[in-house]
């Protein structure tokens, strides 16, 4: 078996900030990535970010990607690539299979003093009539194949979701020299930022609120899809069926936290449909409810890569807090600033609802490890 | 309908806000015109003027707020707004013409002097327009600015140009 | 028109090196060296990767990032590898996977 001090699973924008901010402050730092190429989703973010000036708004994602490896460079992080962190559990144990699919893949357990649970979110689907056909995909599929791997799934596109992801792929599949033909959405309004939506509409696409996808068609591939209009019940509305000669399909129907390696370990979760699903709870220093294990990024919550760069910095300074690697009083100070950063990016109407959400999660949380105090006391008095 | 329904604003959106340029300001020449409405965490509009002319503040939530005497109409707000929701408007650009500024992250970029179909928020082509320039220096960050010349009274309605 | 996307605004031109050679159901093609055997396939226009064991379906690209397995294909004899994060080697020998790709499955 391996050991480690730190181990981060998941080398996205949280999990390499917690890894700089740990291993900059001296802590020995693995993190554990499944990808060819650390940086998580960042290298197809082309698009600049959103937030403060002060750090990096305006900067694009594939940019804010380079220098995060750069800085784990700096810094000593040692990352594993090619590494799927597959099993958690106590105490404090990770399973990693290494390897492709072509090659022999390997085994390795590592234990760590200190886990951060780093591993992201997965695409919601949506399901109708047709849509395992080739050619309905996740939105971030055909933003990986455009951006990554500079191919296009299609040329022309129906989108949907009109969410901050639907509408910014719409975008980029544009940039990347396809059509995209319509973009639906179910709710009376448009889910993302207004100016991302004028960036389609300015190139001509319309977006359908109160519209769904009905089905997919085509011999082996998409040739067409239905789209209808929806009642207030979120029901078809007969009569109202238009046919689009698409060749592809892009589903932006929100992301899911992936919480498995977090519920494996006995962390708590509670169910938020606000912050995209079951969620493992946190206190203000990312820490679960079990000791030594950090959730940051989406699996804290869906969220963006800015406030994830947060969270993961939060856990990295409270980690090296832990380790004695920085004062109490340092890492007060630092953690304070960051707090007052991620406030800043949830507020407005987009963020205050997320702003809320999280304040309830922290609130369980508390909740949580008072009555696991509680029971410790009773357990120990019963001795 | 608004923003939330169709995903691009109508000019009464944009002026109910009063943040508008005053017609006096549109006569002395090229000034920025912001089409940001919500309250997103974002601000590198207001670093990004070197005059001073966008106020923004805490929270980052701010909308931004153009003092239109300071704005030279520099345009170096165009490429730094992440919403590309940034504009720069020169109703003094001759008797009947004026020009739109706006980002174009497409390729090919339109040629200087070229003939191109102007488009409104909704992507409706509402008349022809005339390239006056294409700038894409590397400050810019891959967000090409081009600059186009259209009859007067379609300045307030002209935000792009067909991709090519 | 070609899929690949050559010229990009922001992320410049696609400078594509080194090719190698991949056979594909017995036809050889043309890959960028070091590209996701997904994304070859693409750009020859192939997107079916796989059929499905009970009902024979189609399936191709759905998540691009090797959680879902839509993409699985045989790759130098060995079913079940995900195209979408396995990268092309000069020579490799991919076949559409049909079922779960043993012996027998295929029609």
């Amino acid at each position: 078996m391996i050991k480690k001090e730190v181990v981060v699973i998941g080398g996205g924008p949280s999990g390499l900030a917690a890894a700089i901010e740990a291993a900059q402050r001296g802590a020995e730092v693995l993190v554990v990535d499944s990808n060819l190429k650390a940086g998580g989703q960042l290298f197809k973010q082309i698009h600049k970010f959103f937030g403060s000036s002060a750090h990096r708004s305006g900067t694009r994602g594939i940019d804010i990607g380079t220098e995060l490896l750069e800085e784990a460079e700096k810094y000593g992080v040692e990352i594993w690539l090619n590494s799927v962190a597959i099993g958690l559990f106590q105490e404090k144990k990770i399973a990693v299979e290494r390897g492709l699919d072509v090659e022999d893949k390997k085994l390795e357990i590592i234990e760590a003093e200190k886990i951060v649970i780093a591993s992201g979110a997965s695409e919601n689907a949506v399901r109708f009539k047709g849509w395992t056909l080739p050619g309905v995909m996740g939105a971030g599929a055909a933003q990986t194949m455009i951006n990554v791997n500079r191919v296009l799934p299609g040329e022309r596109i129906l989108m949907i979701g009109s969410g901050n992801v639907g509408l910014i792929v719409s975008y980029q599949l544009m940039q990347a020299g396809a059509d995209v033909v319509a973009l639906v959405e179910a709710a009376p309004k448009i889910g993302g930022y207004g100016v991302h939506a004028s960036k389609i509409t300015r190139a001509g696409v319309p977006i359908y609120t109160k519209h769904t996808v009905i089905e997919a068609r085509g011999d082996k591939r998409v040739e067409e899809a239905v789209i209808c209009e929806l009642d207030e019940k979120w029901q078809p509305v007969a009569g109202t069926e238009k046919t689009l000669k698409v060749d592809t399909i892009a589903i932006a129907a929100g992301l899911k936290p992936l919480v498995e390696l977090a519920v494996m370990h006995g962390c708590e979760c509670i169910f938020d449909p606000l912050l995209g699903g079951w969620v493992p709870l946190h206190d203000k220093n990312m820490e679960s409810t079990y000791p030594g294990i950090y959730v940051v990024g989406d699996i804290a919550g869906i969220e963006e890569a800015n406030t994830a760069l947060e969270e993961g910095k939060l856990a990295g300074i409270a980690i090296a807090e832990a380790l004695d690697y920085i004062s109490s009083e340092e890492a007060k100070k630092l953690k304070d600033e960051t707090w007052e950063r991620l406030k800043g990016l949830r507020m407005g109407p987009f963020g205050e609802k997320r702003m809320l959400a999280k304040e309830q999660l922290l609130a369980a949380a508390e909740a949580a490890k008072g009555s696991a105090e509680e029971h410790q006391i009773a357990a120990s008095a019963g001795a | 309908m608004s923003l939330a329904e169709t995903g691009f604003l109508t000019i009464e959106e944009i002026k109910k806000l009063g943040k508008y340029p005053s017609e006096e300001r549109f006569k002395k020449g090229p000034v920025a015109v912001i089409e940001c409405i919500q309250e997103i965490p974002c601000n590198p509009c207001e670093s990004a003027c070197r005059f001073g002319a966008i106020e923004l503040g805490e929270p980052i939530t701010n909308l931004p707020t153009l003092n239109e005497d300071k704005c030279t109409g520099c345009g170096l707000c165009v490429a730094k707004c992440p919403g590309l929701a940034i504009f720069i408007i020169d109703k003094a650009y001759s008797d009947t013409m004026a020009t739109v500024s706006f980002p174009h992250e497409y390729l090919p970029l339109p040629e200087k002097d070229a003939e191109v179909e102007a488009v409104d928020r909704s992507g409706q082509v509402v008349c022809t327009g005339k390239v006056i320039k294409v700038l894409n220096p590397e400050s810019f960050d891959r967000t090409p600015v081009v600059t186009i010349a259209v009859p007067q009274d379609k300045a307030e309605e002209v935000r792009g140009i067909k991709r090519l | 028109m070609s899929l690949r996307v050559k010229e990009h605004v922001i992320l410049g031109e696609d400078r594509a090196d080194e090719m190698v050679e991949i056979t594909v159901d017995g036809q050889k093609m043309k890959a960028k060296k070091g590209e996701m055997i997904l994304a070859a396939l693409l750009a020859n226009g192939i997107i079916i990767n796989r059929y499905t064991v009970k009902r024979k379906e189609p399936r191709g690209l759905f998540c691009g990032i090797g959680q879902c397995t839509d993409c699985a294909m045989v790759v130098d004899g060995k079913p079940n590898v995900r195209t979408c994060i396995t990268p092309v080697k000069e020579g490799m020998v991919i076949e559409t996977q049909h079922g779960t790709g043993k012996r027998g499955d295929k029609e």
